[in-house]
């Protein structure tokens, strides 16, 4: 059973956010998604994912809803991450290591600027 | 794979791919009888006996994507090379059960991982399934601690709000890593 003191924490941070009006039934209008086959769990897409999460607590990105999707047939190119902003066509992007995910994080997710040299050609 | 925490995902993640709603997934250490088992339960679509030898096949798989499903096979290979095993229960319609089992101090038993981070990543990356983690470590001289997460209480606190916000991240990802560090030994000085 969770503590209940994380549990009020959890309380507290939804509350401000309803009187901040944040709130959105649909989560974010980014996405980002994370492949996770056995492929790319192997190529090390839980540490992309990783630094996915961290990125958004640290520099405290609201509205970035992150999701897995599996294996999309190109394993030699894992870890594989698409990022979808808004209206925009999807970005595909391989061999995205923890680093990696971090420059597309600050680079794409939060100035808008895709980050071309991982970008796959499809 | 380098860690059983990893491997531990990727099984999750069929039990997400077979349209579980309810998924269980275990950690038990237990030093005394120098056993690890993981294992991770379901209420999916589960599998007929036919599928069920198959699946232990690394040339059969589900996905059409590519033609060859190295999930299980590789748990399996990962467990018996450290004195344990694999068992799967399953049945069509009902749900799936994979355990691993591992002699913990088996010299080529593969290190358990960061479990946390599998679990993180699996809660907020499919907000639509129920999960319950139970990590159990019996000490040599039989003592239990156990860390449970059930996200029902911490989805209904929520309502509609999403998991990969930075302030519930962080008290996820708080609430995971202090209830593992409390199964830990404290080391005396």
């Amino acid at each position: 059973m969770p503590a209940v003191k994380s549990l009020e924490e959890l309380k507290r941070v939804r509350e401000e956010a309803l009187a901040k009006k944040q709130l959105k039934a649909t989560p974010g209008n980014v996405q980002v998604i994370v492949a996770m086959g056995t492929c790319g769990i192997a190529a090390g897409a839980r540490d992309t994912m990783k630094s996915i999460l961290s990125f958004i607590e640290t520099e405290h990105l609201s509205g970035i809803s992150v999701t897995q999707t599996g294996c999309m047939g190109m394993c030699e190119q894992e870890p594989i991450v698409q990022v979808i902003v808004g209206d925009q066509a999807k970005v595909v992007y391989g061999k995205v290591n923890a680093e990696v995910a971090a420059q597309i994080m600050k680079q794409h997710v939060q100035n808008g600027t895709p980050v071309k040299v991982y970008v796959l050609p499809l | 794979m380098r860690e059983i925490a990893l491997h531990l995902m990727d099984i999750a993640e069929n039990s997400v791919a077979a349209g579980s709603r309810n998924i269980h997934m275990d950690v038990l250490e237990d030093l005394r009888s120098d056993l690890l088992k993981v294992s991770v339960r379901d209420d999916g679509r589960g599998m007929d006996a036919e599928t069920a030898k198959r699946v232990l096949d690394p040339f059969y798989t589900t996905r059409t994507t590519r033609k060859v499903g190295l999930g299980i096979p590789l748990l399996k290979l990962a467990a018996e090379s450290a004195g344990g095993g694999l068992t799967l229960e399953t049945e069509s319609g009902k749900g799936t059960r994979i355990e691993a089992s591992f002699l913990h101090s088996h010299i080529d038993r593969m290190p358990l991982g960061d479990v946390g981070m599998t679990m993180l990543t699996l809660l907020v990356s499919y907000p639509h399934i129920h999960w319950v983690f139970r990590y159990q470590v019996t000490q040599k001289d039989g003592a239990v601690k156990e860390f449970e997460l059930d996200d029902k209480e911490i989805k209904s606190v929520l309502g509609d709000m999403s998991l990969t916000e930075p302030d519930v991240l962080k008290i996820l990802r708080g609430m995971i890593e202090e209830g593992i560090e409390a199964l830990m030994p404290q080391l005396e000085y």
